[in-house]
């Protein structure tokens, strides 16, 4: 028993533990900052809120070293039992749940409160590992790629059903472990175009996203088969043809945009394309052809989209991160005051416990979604690089240890777990700066609430358990 | 797998990218960019929302009924109090240090940062003092609020009332923010958007010791309030009390019309409540009573209460013979205490046998209306009762029964009039007989009616043929009410058969044996029918329906009294008097007797 104790410790990636301790601890200061007050009589309120994540540190280290114990067998064997176990958690939280601002997604046991999409990460991600390291799994074949969805979704789809829509995106992130696990990189590539014309159409406009489509597509033709003389012929094609339907239009007094016809202009245009292209046994013509036909589909239903699909407070805090809509007093509040609360932090900062903007009342939840605030403004740019960078590093250090582990479950589990931190970290930073839309996610470590820490840490320290076994092979 | 190991390096790749897009981003914000910080410089901005006044509201003659009255929140932002000179704060609030530091904990649980009230509605001295030193009392400021006045205790159920909005109100529509009010019920509820105007903001930048140092972007962010639209309702508000004061202590309800317009000349539901109990942080606590009532104060049964209409029923049945062409004014039956087909017996009081219409009517004759509703459900052409069932339905449903009038108060029932499907559920045959729904002929069994539905009946009778949708406001200022109050609604009968019923109806008032009698009233040509709503829980509910003058009528209108027994025993008296008091504008003195009666008499106390 003695041996093997240390035999644990001693192979423990002191690397990682050593930047989450950093971050841990650096987050608890922000937390103090953020709610602390020099001015008189305020002891009670603030006190239990950093006390209580104190608290909650406490615990989390209680549960990491019961996962340092724990043989670490149990996360492979027992990977399918602690996600349905989860499923099944959120799914009474739907009935047996305490409704906070309009989400139905906390427990509340006690005096503790639990928010249980938090710990859906985890075994989701053990379960994800589990389903790809099946001996001679193949990511491409059909029932995998549904079986995956299905694990990915359930999870996602009860947490919608929440009404938390932003921890459901959390999921998206798994797309980079599928990537690695063999995912082709065109369906990558094709997620990136789509995401450009969704936003290229909103801070555009359909005809010129359309027209930035087509044009994109014939320098694609060009750089594949280095034909100028086709891909001019197309050019003057689709204008011809533009310029005729127009004059027609105007002619019968057929009032349509000028996007309308250009794009009944590529609708005509693709079929002879397409003739074309078999005859002459061009390389990739009907992949090409399919992707360019669903570029234009794409486009054209972005508005209705935007309109119909997205729930209101969705398309505008889309707007807002966009800079289509300004409104700083209403919805763009949070954004604007973060902003100026982390642009007021200067290159070095106003030092820690100085910060103005974060100790009234002008940054909302300053403690939770909004926390880097009070790094951006108490620390600087320079204490956001820091923070970044450890971020950063502690996230390729995963993804480092995760490519020498001998097991693919232990594997893919790292990539998960990685996944799922450069997701939050990105989007929440990415949304108090005004890069991503405000969906309400927190910064791993940082961001005050038990629930969240003790979530992240479960999440990477399973990891560290499984690296300091990876050279017992099982699984 | 080794295949895919290099793509290690793409998503590492990926990663740093991230890293370096969220680094220059905040690189361009936190170092280059220098709007942030002049922001921050100016960022002591305190938003004042500017509440416009809410639309005044009139009766038909100009008669203000509910103003606004100005109250003083005081409110904290917890933060930001600072060396305030508790013992001096306390003297001009009027409280001891204790309850201070309990209201102010309160108000920091809520929120450090965000404005709470911190005393609610303190009055205008107070509000005069505090304001001269609020310099001095750094952290907290005062919120100029409207509230509703009511100038008079009534008429609560057709004014409704105004309370903060909820969550669910907010989600629903932007324009509301927490703390907002809005129109909960009644007119309140269905003009809000006209009589709430549009609110107005303010940010004004304040300095470190919170004083306000100018507009924030010379108000470029400002938004100018607009004022709410003021209403003229068509209640009359003397006719309204008047019939309060007749139905208190009962349950009931009232409801009169202007037959040409459809306007609602007065509505009561009784008991009802004190509207300025409603305003205010008094609302929470007198709701709370209200709602423990059980003669329910709260539930507006003008609208919403529904009842077998009882033998008011046979008017609409009388015109839809005549119409269907199964009786005509001179058809006479027989009644010998009751109507009588083998082993059925459905009873009737003593009266001269036989009667024809006009006379039925007078005297409300069970007999006659069992024998008239068997012809039109017995008649050769449909074949089958069930056909014949549908035609009839369809001339019920022309008077505005079996669905909502449109009303502009909110909470209106539609009532129930059964379809044939309804009658072949219950009698498990399509082949049931006229005999088997006999009693709809006098109004009971399943038929439900509102009061209002009833009125509006009366109204139909009054105009000879049509009605026009009832409705409470008649003027928005600035605005035009809703063009569907204005259209013509035909009753599927035509104008001469309402000649005899409408003689009944006065016979019934005017001439001897006449079952609503106690309705008379001299010089004016009252024509009414009484009703009994039979009660399976007590005692039967006394109901009146009547307009006036019988040419060119006025007003036309339905009375309820619950467990009041006899339509003639309160209810037609009640009507009389208010015909009277509408038409006249006094009482006269023969009927003083009456009248008094009327107000004294007890049916809720009087039962317990
Ligand atoms: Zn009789």
């Amino acid at each position: 028993m003695q041996r093997k104790a240390i035999n644990i410790f001693k192979n423990l990636d002191y690397i990682s533990i050593l930047l989450y301790l950093a971050l841990v601890f650096m987050g608890w200061l922000n937390i103090y900052a953020a709610v602390y007050n020099d001015e008189y009589n305020s002891i009670i309120d603030i006190s239990q809120k950093y006390g209580k994540q104190l608290m909650w540190i406490f615990i989390t280290f209680g549960f990491i070293a019961a996962i340092l114990l724990i043989d670490s067998k149990v996360y492979s064997l027992g990977s399918y039992f602690i996600y349905g176990l989860m499923m099944l958690v959120l799914v009474s939280v739907l009935f047996l749940g305490k409704e906070v601002n309009g989400a139905r997604s906390w427990f509340q046991l006690g005096f503790i409160k639990f928010q249980p999409a938090e710990f859906a990460k985890f075994a989701t991600c053990l379960a994800m590992a589990k389903f790809m390291s099946r001996f001679n799994f193949k990511m491409m074949t059909f029932k995998n790629l549904i079986l995956l969805g299905i694990i990915c979704f359930t999870p996602a789809a009860l947490i919608i059903l929440q009404n938390d829509t932003g921890s459901a995106l959390v999921y998206t992130s798994f797309v980079l472990v599928f990537y690695r696990q063999g995912l082709p990189g065109i369906i990558l590539g094709l997620m990136f175009i789509a995401v450009a014309i969704f936003i290229l159409t909103l801070i555009t406009s359909s005809l010129i996203t359309l027209s930035i489509i087509l044009l994109g597509g014939v320098l694609g033709y060009y750089i594949v088969n280095k034909n100028k003389k086709e891909c001019f012929f197309s050019i003057i094609f689709i204008s011809i043809i533009f310029s005729l339907t127009k004059l027609c239009f105007y002619l019968f007094d057929i009032d349509k945009s000028d996007y309308k016809i250009l794009l009944y202009s590529a609708l005509f245009f693709l079929p002879f394309a397409l003739i074309y292209s078999f005859k002459k046994r061009i390389k990739y013509a009907l992949i090409s052809i399919v992707i360019i036909s669903g570029a234009i589909g794409f486009n054209s239903s972005v508005h209705y989209i935007f309109e119909n699909v997205l729930e209101k407070h969705q398309s505008q805090r889309i707007k807002i991160m966009l800079g289509i809509e300004s409104d700083p007093y209403g919805k763009g509040y949070n954004v604007n005051q973060s902003k100026i609360a982390i642009g007021s932090g200067g290159l070095t900062g106003k030092g820690f416990l100085k910060g103005t903007q974060t100790k009234y009342d002008f940054v909302p939840e300053q403690s939770t979604d909004f926390i880097f605030c009070t790094i951006g403004e108490e620390w600087g740019f320079g204490g956001s690089f820091v923070v970044i960078s450890i971020f950063l590093t502690l996230i390729l250090r995963l993804i480092f240890l995760a490519e020498r582990q001998r097991s693919r479950f232990s594997r893919i589990y790292g990539y998960g777990v990685a996944s799922i931190f450069i997701f939050h970290l990105a989007i929440n930073i990415g949304m108090t700066i005004g890069l991503a839309p405000v969906i309400g996610i927190p910064l791993p470590f940082f961001s005050y609430g038990g629930s969240s820490l003790l979530s992240f840490s479960i999440l990477l320290f399973i990891f560290i358990k499984l690296d300091s076994n990876r050279l017992e092979l099982f699984g | 797998m080794k295949q895919f190991e290099q793509r290690k390096f793409t998503i590492g790749i990926l990663i740093i990218l991230v890293g370096i897009l969220l680094l220059s981003r905040l690189f361009y914000i936190q170092v280059i960019e220098d709007k942030y910080k002049v922001s921050a410089e100016n960022n002591s901005q305190r938003i004042i929302t500017n509440y416009p006044a809410r639309g005044l509201i009139y009766d038909r003659n100009g008669k203000l009924l509910v103003s606004n009255q100005a109250t003083y929140d005081l409110m904290v932002i917890p933060r930001r109090v600072k060396n305030i000179d508790i013992k001096d704060f306390c003297k001009i609030l009027d409280i001891d240090t204790l309850t201070f530091n309990k209201k102010l904990k309160k108000c920091k649980r809520y929120s450090q940062y965000r404005p709470s009230i911190f005393m609610p509605q303190i009055n205008y001295e107070t509000y005069a003092i505090l304001q001269e030193k609020m310099h001095k009392f750094q952290g907290f400021f005062v919120q100029t609020r409207t509230l509703r006045k009511y100038q008079y205790n009534s008429a609560a159920h057709v004014l409704g009332y105004i309370a903060e909005v909820n969550n669910r109100e907010i989600k629903k529509n932007s324009y509301y923010t927490m703390g907002d009010y809005i129109g909960k019920s009644g007119v309140e509820y269905t003009y809000e958007k006209y009589l709430r105007g549009v609110k107005g903001r303010t940010i004004n930048l304040v300095d470190v010791h919170n004083r306000i140092k100018g507009k924030y972007k010379n108000g470029a962010y400002d938004i100018h309030p607009v004022i709410g639209s003021n209403i003229k309702l068509t209640i009359d508000i003397d006719l309204q009390m008047y019939a309060e004061k007749l139905m208190q202590n009962k349950r009931g309800s009232v409801v009169a019309i202007e037959p040409s317009t459809g306007e609602i000349l007065a509505k009561v539901s009784a008991p009802s409540y004190d509207p300025n109990l409603f305003v205010g942080n008094l609302r929470n606590k007198y709701y709370r009573i209200y709602r423990k009532d059980k003669n329910k104060p709260l539930f507006d049964r003008a609208m919403m209460a529904t009842y077998p209409p009882g033998s008011i029923f046979k008017l609409p049945q009388a015109l839809i013979a005549l119409e269907e062409g199964v009786i005509n004014e001179n058809t006479e039956f027989p009644c010998h205490g009751g109507y009588q087909v083998g082993n059925f017996r459905l009873k009737c009081h003593v009266h001269s046998s036989p009667l024809d219409l006009k006379h039925s009517i007078q005297q409300s004759c069970n007999a006659y209306y069992c024998y008239t509703f068997r012809r039109i459900l017995e008649q050769e052409k449909y074949k089958r009762p069930r056909e014949a069932y549908k035609v009839w339905r369809q001339y019920i449903k022309s008077f505005g029964f079996d669905s909502k009038l449109g009303v502009d108060i909110p909470y209106e029932r539609s009532g129930f009039i059964p379809n044939v499907k309804y009658w072949d559920k219950k009698y498990r045959t399509q082949r049931w007989k006229a005999l088997n729904i006999i009693s709809l002929s006098i109004g009971q069994g399943d038929i439900l009616i509102t009061p209002l539905q009833m009125a509006n009946m009366g109204a139909s009778i009054a105009n000879r043929g049509y009605y026009k949708t009832p409705h409470i406001v008649k003027e928005i200022s600035n605005n035009t009410i809703d063009s569907s109050y204005v259209n013509l609604h035909k009753v599927n009968i035509s104008k001469e058969y309402f000649k005899p019923v409408i003689e009944g109806m006065e016979m019934a008032v005017n001439k001897p044996k006449g079952t609503g009698r106690l309705a008379y009233t001299k010089d004016i040509d009252i024509c009414g029918k009484t009703g009994t709503v039979q009660n399976p829980h007590g005692a039967d509910h006394s109901v009146f329906l009547a307009f006036a003058p019988k040419d060119n009528p006025k007003i036309a209108l339905i009375i309820y009294v619950e467990n009041g027994v006899w339509g003639s025993r309160y209810a037609a008296p009640i009507a009389g008097l208010l015909i009277e008091k509408y038409l006249k504008g006094n009482i006269s003195k023969s009927k003083k007797g009456l009248e008094k009666r009327m107000v004294e008499a007890d049916l809720i106390t009087e039962k317990e």
